[in-house]
């Protein structure tokens, strides 16, 4: 530790705080200088080069795989198939599965098949062409409803009827809720399944040392403990025979929230080999790997009084999950756990259907399980208000939750902003003068304000320009702080964080969470900071290396800042109390008399101080360096309640969030552009409100994505739109500005008060888009995304119907 | 296919690297030249994340043979910060959280720098055209609009408000 040895009684700096500071990323400098390391970056002596061969078939059973003349070119090394694999795997335990490679039949088109490893790509390509596939084709379904056909063949043969699962939830008089209703209506919703689109393409290093028989594997994922187990699994190896590294990550959104084949199979590969694999994934082999927002039909009907109180909601949805288990039963049950928990409801039916399809499994992706719903809801409650001639910020203001609460389905409410995010983005976006705005810029010529002026919060200047027309909608939201129940009920603490101090005062937060760009590291050391008062620059985060850093569940269901906040917030307390008792130790009073500042600790009263060196020393007698823990668990009343599937969708803290859009839609090509949101979100407490906004921006605009123009599409189960030009992710020319409003309701469980951020204002962007839509064309679009053509046969399908109505009208008259 | 000698301006220095004729510019940056800044993000010329500049222009360099950029000035995002300072961009990036998960931000932050020295000053519409090739997942761009209007000082409100 440095000290100034020119001016000894330099007095220490004062305290510091950096909880609610605007906070840049602790490592954002490596990322924008280029210095950041990905795991395809990773320096790697003389690597074998990993390749996967995979079905050409979408549903086969596999006689034969022939690999001996792969095996005997020049420079290959490996050629392995499902049978080197010991176990199945997958991150649900009592779902498990899938194998890193297939095994006994193919269930999709691309579906991982054999892998070579060889000394360079030319001879890792020779020999994926050299391996021969015996397959028997079977019948192949595209749909769920295909899928659930009589007489189709079973993708699984425990799954009759390839019903992965069904889930069926009551809660509440449904039958009377309805007939105590002043107004009922029933629609049809379908979403198209969506990819993550991480920028960063899947890689994986994996090393295997033959003589100590230990594999160390570097991947992209945003699961390190769980690829641990399963790389434990799949492989036959003692988990301790394992080193999982994560490096930096380029995005996940849920496309590596749970262990996936190719980092199993580079594994194996090593091993297999004798040395070390590097396998990189092409950007269409990662469309292939998917885990995606599975395509969702709905079919929603919902009770109101005239008011806007809802009474009864009755709900069927199904999902076309895939080839494989993964997180599917997750995923149906959070559409139910999370369609109605946002407001205050009179009962609810909910019947949910996860169908096994022969296309790549679907699994979490950014908002699991929750958005299609709420897109479905929060459509239907805008049209109802509509028909009820009730304000849609009304409507949902009948239905408001006053905290603490608990929903139908024993969801535990803490903490509830909601309110006061309706108030913030209905006063930022002049929601009540909207109409008189609009009615009086008649074609004002503003084509595209945009262009004209910057991205501020430039009250809405809006018109009806000859074929653009403009409209304004608003919807809800919420979403979990990780769920409650853990997905392997090991009767471990949540979160373990451990921080070390040593000789030169520097700490270091050993943790397992995993940062994949939300800036979970940065919030940690954040929270140690403020809770030692000391500057962020005495802090480093050494983090997700199994052989160094605590076990950690991983980046999902945005867990991190709510439970590892919680576990760090709790290590640098039990750190403060070992120093201040050093420090009263050193100075022979009692602990009760220390005031601590940080940098120094004084004795309350007195000019007696140590500065922040001396106390280290302090605590150093007699035990060394410091290592100290903090674990977090969610405390029981907060797990959900008893019924089957109950865990699913309950969390220690809901985020809330009210959003409003602008768009503005041509009506000759069918174009919707989004003008401009306005959002507000409850985060309970905004440790970093730089990154929060970051967050809730990046959330609202990937919603966006999926309102607009985000779809995949496969052609007898072969992917056809498998890159980044087909798959249409919004680019920066046509993203709108997004101005946030942080509401701070203080959670009494999360630390400092703080919630979720990443995933919550993403359900609200579908809906809002679509009833802003409404507003400007008075048409209810109800499949996503509304992409022109959509939108486009919306409009000539009404002017065909006014046609043929003004014919009949004409012929009556006649 | 045989190798041959190619003699590459990277950075301002000169390194002769032994490459095939289909050597792509992206595959001898990270390999040979150890220059793992640029990223690959796609299967070609998708996404933007392999940009650099050569002779001040952006260039896709997982579409662009090495062969063909032999005596040009290559710049990659490693050149940008010099002694010891990030340049304004990289600068106004990190404190504007222009960056998120940062994949995209080499990619980001070069097409940018070309933008700005060709337009000191460039309105918000000029920003969006200059980076309408580059795509990020996490930001939703509004971030790094600011990013680069803080760098270039014609930083305007960009919609975060408290």
């Amino acid at each position: 530790m440095k000290r100034d040895p020119h001016n000894p009684a330099r007095q220490p700096a004062p305290p510091t705080h950096s909880v609610g500071q605007r906070t840049p990323l602790v490592d954002g400098i490596e990322k924008v200088t280029g210095r950041a390391r990905y795991t395809a970056d990773l320096p790697v002596s003389q690597p074998l080069v990993g390749l996967i061969g995979r079905s050409p078939i979408a549903h086969g059973r596999i006689l034969a795989i022939h690999t001996e003349r792969a095996r005997a070119l020049p420079g290959v090394r490996a050629v392995i198939t499902g049978e080197d694999f010991a176990a199945p795997y997958g991150v649900i335990p009592i779902a498990q599965n899938e194998y890193p490679l297939a095994r006994g039949k193919v269930r999709y088109r691309g579906e991982p098949l054999f892998a070579v490893a060889a000394d360079d790509e030319n001879a890792a390509r020779a020999a994926l062409a050299a391996v021969e596939c015996d397959i028997e084709e079977l019948p192949a379904y595209f749909s769920a409803s295909d899928a659930r056909a009589e007489g189709a063949v079973a993708l699984h043969d425990n799954k009759p009827g390839n019903l992965e699962r069904r889930v069926e939830q009551d809660f509440g008089d449904v039958d009377a809720g309805f007939a105590a209703a002043d107004l009922v209506l029933e629609r049809h919703y379908d979403c198209a399944e969506i990819a993550h689109g991480q920028l960063e393409l899947n890689a994986t290093v994996a090393q295997w040392e033959p003589e100590a028989e230990r594999l160390t594997v570097h991947s992209v994922t945003q699961v390190p403990y769980y690829l641990h187990l399963m790389l434990a699994q799949t492989l036959g190896l003692d988990s301790a025979q394992i080193r999982v590294v994560k490096p930096f990550v380029g995005g996940g959104f849920g496309h590596r929230v749970e262990p996936l084949n190719f980092e199993m199979v580079t594994a194996a590969l090593a091993r297999a080999a004798g040395g070390t694999v590097k396998l990189e994934l092409t950007r269409e082999e990662v469309f292939l790997t998917h885990r995606g927002r599975p395509a969702t039909d709905m079919r929603l009907k919902i009770g109101l009084k005239r008011n806007g109180e809802i009474t009864a909601i009755d709900a069927e949805v199904v999902q076309r999950g895939g080839a494989y288990a993964g997180y599917g039963l997750v995923t149906i049950l959070y559409a139910g756990a999370l369609l109605h928990a946002l407001y205050t409801v009179g009962a609810v039916r909910y019947r949910g259907f996860r169908v096994y399809t022969n296309l790549p499994p679907c699994g979490a992706m950014r908002g699991h399980g929750a958005v299609n719903v709420r897109f479905a809801f929060e459509a239907l409650l805008d049209e109802m208000a509509g028909q009820l001639g009730i304000d849609p910020f009304a409507l949902r203001r009948a239905n408001l939750i006053t905290p603490p609460y608990r929903t139908l389905n024993d969801l535990q409410v803490n903490s509830y902003g909601l309110p006061q995010c309706m108030d913030a983005v209905e006063k930022a976006s002049g929601w009540h003068t909207w109409h008189e705005r609009r009615n009086q810029l008649p074609g004002s010529g503003q084509l595209s304000p945009r262009r004209a002026a910057p991205s501020g919060l430039t009250p809405p200047s809006a018109a009806s320009v000859g074929a653009l027309k403009r409209g304004l909608g608003m919807a809800c939201s919420h979403y979990v702080s990780g769920s409650a129940k853990p997905v392997h009920w090991s009767g471990e603490p949540h979160a373990v964080v451990n921080l070390k101090l040593d000789f030169d005062g520097g700490i270091t937060i050993l943790t397992g969470a995993s940062d994949i760009g939300q800036g979970s590291t940065t919030l940690l050391s954040q929270v140690v900071a403020e809770v030692l008062l000391l500057p962020m620059a005495r802090i480093r985060v050494v983090a997700t290396d199994s052989a160094l850093t605590p076990k950690d569940n991983g980046s999902y269901s945005s867990r991190v800042s709510f439970m590892v906040g919680n576990a760090a917030l709790r290590a640098a307390e039990a750190m403060k109390r070992v120093l201040v008792e050093a420090a009263a130790k050193r100075m022979e009073v009692s602990a009760d008399d220390i005031e601590w500042a940080g940098e120094s600790c004084g004795v309350i009263g007195t000019d007696r101080r140590l500065d922040f060196a001396q106390c280290v020393e302090a605590a150093l007698v007699d035990t060394g360096t410091l290592n100290i823990k903090g674990a977090w668990s969610t405390p029981p009343e907060t797990q959900g309640g008893k019924f089957r599937g109950a865990a699913v969708g309950s969390t220690a803290g809901f985020s809330y969030g009210a959003q409003v859009v602008e768009v503005e839609v041509d009506e000759d090509t069918g174009a919707v552009r989004v003008v401009q949101v306005w959002i507000a979100h409850d985060c309970g407490r905004a440790i970093n409100p730089l990154a929060v906004e970051g967050q809730v921006q990046g959330a609202i605009w990937m919603g966006m994505g999926q309102a607009l123009s985000e779809e995949t599409e496969y052609h007898l189960g072969l992917p056809v739109r498998c890159n980044l030009v087909d798959y249409r992710i919004p680019t920066i020319a046509e993203s709108p500005p997004i101005a946030v409003t942080l509401i701070e309701s203080m959670d009494p469980l999360g630390p400092f008060g703080a919630k979720e951020a990443s995933e919550g204002g993403l359900h609200g962007c579908p809906p809002a888009v679509v009833n802003a839509i409404a507003d400007a064309l008075g048409l209810r679009l109800s499949t996503l995304p509304v992409t022109p053509d959509r939108v486009l046969d919306a409009l000539v399908a009404r002017r065909r119907a006014h046609k043929l109505q003004a014919t009949r009208d004409t012929a009556q008259k006649a | 296919m045989s190798k041959r000698l190619l003699s590459l301006n990277v950075n301002g220095r000169l390194h002769d690297i032994a490459a095939s004729g289909n050597a792509l510019l992206l595959e001898v940056l990270r390999g040979p030249l150890g220059l793992t800044g640029t990223k690959q993000g796609c299967d070609g010329g998708e996404c933007g994340a392999c940009t650099v500049l050569v002779d001040g222009q952006t260039r896709l360099a997982c579409i662009t043979l090495a062969a063909s950029v032999e005596g040009r000035a290559i710049e990659t995002i490693e050149s940008l910060a010099q002694g010891g300072r990030m340049s304004r961009l990289q600068q106004a990036f990190h404190e504007q959280l222009g960056t998120q998960c940062g994949y995209c931000t080499p990619g980001m932050v070069m097409a940018s720098e070309a933008l700005l020295r060709s337009q000191a000053q460039p309105d918000e519409a000029q920003i969006r055209a200059a980076l309408a090739g580059n795509l990020c997942r996490c930001t939703g761009y509004v971030k790094i609009i600011e990013a680069v209007q803080t760098a270039a000082g014609s930083a305007g409100s960009t919609g975060a408000a408290r």
